[in-house]
């Protein structure tokens, strides 16, 4: 299953009764709470096989669905190299 | 922090160690009395205790259970895998950190091989177990209403797990089922030693890790230039007992939160951005400017998060401390699958 599919199937929990869009501002949203952050962290780790570090941790990276696909492939990126 | 009690669970082994025998080759085991005596200290002390044996898990259980001690003991790990895994299984379980478990077996090759694989956990001979309620590591300086119930706390994390584990439902539906009361505090004369407790055994969700003696603490309450909250969560399942220590030190109009921490036993509760929330709403009030202190250590990552997704930024950053600002603009609502009560500052 591609990233982005992976990525919206788990924001699905956090935002059932909405169809999010791929670059629609989660945080724009005011669902975003630390349960989120963590829950969201420990998702990406899991199941990415990557580790967030503290400087990663820019709203930025995690703003959009596409905002977490691009995040993830630059993380795998400097895994594999 | 020294010599202070770090330890949080003894693990232990069974055949030779928990009683005197071989279950596989005699079921008549019988049971060492002086060690059911040390398990039982250790859990008024509020130390938790598991098992780690290479056994029959029937079998085993079902001995545990008439000899009446099966409820001492969190997350058994009964199988025929390597103990460095049991280990570290029971870490994982409860959620705590490997360094602060205690390994007793009578084998020096699974001492050896715990040794080997975690070289943070103490592995005790179980032949030597002598003094071992006089070591520094399992003597809490203050025994406290939660750590006299904290094995029940646990076993009642272990309901709720399973439950949540079977909630097909979004998680903050699973929340709302667990009808949480949090309550926000100012930090009375009683409620020291617990505070002082939680700043010395908090290390994932922990902001700075500084700690404060129980002195210290005493002035910062009646100080007006510190704000000292603790925090109680109980839901329907029971307590989960004082879980949180914030602390604000107010100087003019700038106000610094110093300290944010939360028990591990509440990850997944949403109690950090409830917390944040409180902290952002009372600064508005008072119109004052908000920092916050972050210490980064290996651990406290999530932390991290939960400061950066509540919307603070980095203000100043020396090496390991990070100092985050926030400017007190979109300040969420508290989150609706919980009761929040607050006590006026006294």
């Amino acid at each position: 299953m591609e990233i982005a599919q992976k990525v919206s199937g788990f924001l699905t929990r956090f935002f059932r009764k909405y169809e999010l869009g791929r670059d629609e501002d989660i945080f724009s949203l005011g669902f975003v709470n630390s349960l989120f952050a963590t829950q969201l962290i420990m998702f990406l780790e899991k199941e990415f096989d990557i580790t967030v570090e503290p400087e990663d941790m820019d709203l930025n990276n995690f703003r959009t669905i596409n905002a977490i696909v691009e995040f993830v492939e630059r993380k795998k990126v400097a895994i594999n190299n | 922090m020294g010599k202070e009690q770090k330890i949080k669970c003894v693990v232990w082994d069974l055949d030779n160690t928990l009683w005197d025998g071989v279950i596989l080759e005699d079921s008549n085991v019988v049971l060492k009395q002086d060690v059911v005596e040390i398990i039982k200290k250790l859990d008024e002390r509020g130390i938790l205790h598991s098992i780690a044996s290479k056994n029959e898990p029937s079998l085993a259980m079902s001995k545990l259970e008439e000899f009446g001690i099966s409820e001492y003991f969190l997350y058994p790990q009964i199988n025929w895998n390597p103990k460095s895994e049991s280990i570290k299984n029971i870490a994982k379980s409860i959620n705590i950190g490997i360094d602060t478990l205690v390994f007793v077996d009578d084998q020096p090759f699974e001492r050896e091989e715990v040794n080997f694989v975690h070289p943070e956990v103490l592995c005790i001979d179980a032949l030597n177990l002598e003094g071992v309620l006089d070591m520094p590591e399992l003597k809490p300086k203050f025994i406290t209403e939660d750590s006299k119930i904290r094995r029940q706390m646990y076993m009642n994390d272990i309901k709720r797990n399973n439950i949540e584990e079977n909630f097909s439902g979004p998680h903050e539906e699973f929340l709302a089922s667990l009808n949480m009361k949090v309550t926000i505090a100012p930090v009375q004369e009683n409620d020291l030693q617990r505070v002082e407790e939680l700043t010395v055994r908090t290390h994932q969700l922990n902001t700075t890790g500084y700690t404060y003696s129980y002195e210290e603490l005493d002035v910062m309450r009646h100080s007006d230039r510190h704000k000292l909250f603790v925090v109680g969560l109980d839901d329907k399942y029971g307590t989960y007992g004082k879980v949180g220590v914030v602390m604000l030190e107010c100087v003019e109009d700038v106000w610094t939160v110093k300290l944010l921490l939360m028990s591990c036993r509440v990850m997944s509760r949403g109690i950090g951005s409830l917390l944040i929330n409180y902290i952002l709403k009372l600064a508005k009030e008072n119109n004052v400017k908000l920092m916050a202190e972050f210490v980064k250590t290996d651990r406290n990552k999530m932390m991290y998060a939960t400061y950066k997704f509540a919307g603070f930024t980095e203000y100043s950053v020396e090496g390991d401390k990070v100092v985050f600002e926030h400017n007190l603009s979109n300040i969420q609502d508290f989150p609706e699958y919980v009761h929040i009560k607050t006590l006026e500052t006294v």
